[in-house]
């Protein structure tokens, strides 16, 4: 089944509440997806810097990981630390890098990256995870979360959604792909690599692939409708954007809610009930095989 | 008049007291406050009352609704007033998809547009949609009529039995064994009866409508076809 949350803030002034809101749309939807569940976040980034994401067993694994590559790279890099995920500041040009170093590594794995994304993901009730991350707690422009019952693949925390393929993008999916695996070699030949056997990462990565070929968002998911098979509702995240995307017969549920401070996306209507002003939005349902993009100037 | 407010008292609750009312209740007329788009609403009741819903709601509310009158003074979810018995359906906004789904009888009025697969499987079903239905409406449709004043999307009809769908703007494409007929005397008096019974007959006119229905010919297996098995 599966449910998807995503909230794009069109001004700043609900930005300090954008994690609470978010946290509770996410809580709703433990129904659909109890397994697991996961949230992107894009809030404040440093000029010349990314933010990595890893998840390691628990916050002392990551603080001895991180204490390690601050010898490696001579200083200890800026980091956050909520339960099994860390956020590493790190300048711009390291990237290549310290993403090399983490790879090399056993006990922390890569999550995302991003100049203003962070991305959180665990197996466990959605409203949990959301808790242990401290989610509520948290601000920024957009968001866009998910809770998984999982089919293609296992229920694990990498296979959790969102899935990160590229700088600040990530996208969550409802559904389910039947060429994932043609399409993962041809990404492959393409120069990306995969952390799992999921359907959704490939995704991600044919999105991230458009994109760097120097398609737009819109772009991207336009084309995705002729190479993509199978069942999906996608919401996905840019730095500054926000999309969403149905297959051609609609087969996942999707309803939007718009005002002039945000446009909000749920699986269902419930999961939208708490937001402010949601009595006076517009409320329609994303047709399907068409493309809704948003971007924030 | 009893008044249920769902941000204090559960669904169950609702739903049970709805199930408990004997068909000869005095208590004819219920408000449901707060739905916050909670699914499966009023389903299954069955007495001749009146409920008015002020708000969004989930899923398959009003579903195998027998007797009762159902007013949503909002959206609808997904499968709303599905396999209907009798009884009436009144939706004041839009309606998600699979709207009246495998409905047996009774009036599914939506004042806004419907979704996908609208009338899915209708068996007998009354189904007004004042705005547009979306694509796949009527799919293997078997009895009924579907009346849509503003557009049908694609695949209107897609393998339908019997049925009649009336729409009066344009159809984005029929599906497979889905014909536009010619409408009967017969076929003019039993739309005029929905429109009245939806109570728009007064503003709405009947000769402004196309019909569509089976062409049968996927009723028989075909020789011709033998090798598509």
């Amino acid at each position: 089944m599966c449910g998807i949350v995503g909230l794009f803030l069109k001004q700043s002034k609900l930005e300090p509440e954008l994690g609470a809101l978010l946290s509770e749309m996410l809580g709703v939807m433990s129904d659909r997806g109890p397994d697991s569940a996961g949230f992107a976040i894009y809030g404040d980034g440093e000029r010349g810097c990314v933010k990595l994401t890893v998840s390691g067993a628990n916050e002392a694994a990551l603080r001895e990981a991180i204490a390690e590559l601050g010898r490696a790279m001579g200083k200890e890099p800026a980091s956050v630390l909520r339960a099994t995920h860390a956020v590493i500041s790190i300048p711009a040009p390291k990237e290549k890098q310290v993403r090399g170093w983490i790879a090399a590594r056993r006990d922390i794995s890569f999550v995302g990256a991003g100049t203003r994304m962070e991305l959180y993901k665990e197996v466990g009730l959605p409203e949990h995870v959301a808790r242990r991350f401290g989610l509520a707690q948290m601000t920024g422009s957009h968001g866009i979360g998910h809770t998984r019952m999982a089919t293609e693949s296992a229920v694990t925390t990498r296979g959790a959604h969102p899935f990160s393929t590229g700088l600040d993008q990530c996208l969550v999916h409802n559904g389910s792909l039947s060429n994932h695996n043609g399409m993962r070699r041809v990404l492959q030949r393409e120069g990306f690599t995969f952390e799992t056997e999921n359907d959704t990462e490939v995704a991600a990565g044919y999105l991230s692939w458009q994109i760097r070929e120097g398609a737009s968002l819109k772009q991207a998911l336009t084309h995705s409708l002729a190479d993509l098979d199978g069942f999906y509702t996608f919401v996905v995240g840019t730095e500054s954007g926000f999309a969403v995307l149905r297959d051609p017969i609609s087969c996942k549920p999707a309803v939007m809610a718009e005002t002039d401070d945000y446009v909000a996306f749920g699986s269902e209507y419930r999961a939208l009930a708490a937001l402010p002003g949601v009595d006076k939005a517009h409320i329609f349902e994303p047709k399907p095989a068409t493309v809704y993009a948003w971007e924030r100037g | 008049m009893p008044n249920f407010d769902l941000a204090r008292a559960s669904l169950r609750e609702l739903n049970a007291t709805l199930h408990a009312l004997a068909s000869t209740t005095n208590e004819t007329h219920w408000i449901v406050e707060n739905p916050g788009g909670k699914h499966a609403i009023a389903c299954g009741v069955d007495a001749s009352v009146t409920i008015d819903i002020e708000g969004h709601v989930g899923y398959y509310c009003g579903g195998m609704n027998k007797q009762a009158t159902i007013v949503v003074s909002g959206n609808a979810g997904v499968g709303v007033a599905e396999n209907m018995m009798s009884g009436e359906v009144r939706v004041r906004g839009d309606a998600s998809q699979a709207a009246g789904a495998t409905g047996c009888g009774g009036l599914l009025v939506i004042d806004g547009n419907a979704s996908a697969r609208c009338g899915i499987s209708m068996k007998g079903i009354d189904i007004v949609v004042k705005g547009s239905t979306g694509p796949m409406s009527a799919f293997m449709a078997q009895a009924g009529n579907l009346v849509v004043l503003g557009d049908a999307g694609d695949a209107l009809g897609d393998s339908i039995y019997e049925a009649r769908l009336f729409v009066r703007g344009q159809v984005a494409s029929l599906g497979a064994d889905c014909v536009e007929k010619p409408m009967s005397t017969e076929d003019k008096v039993i739309l005029k009866t929905v429109l009245q019974r939806a109570d728009i007959d007064q503003s709405v006119n009947a000769d402004d409508f196309k019909m569509f229905g089976s062409a049968r010919r996927l009723y028989h297996f075909h020789v011709d076809n033998v090798d598509a098995y």
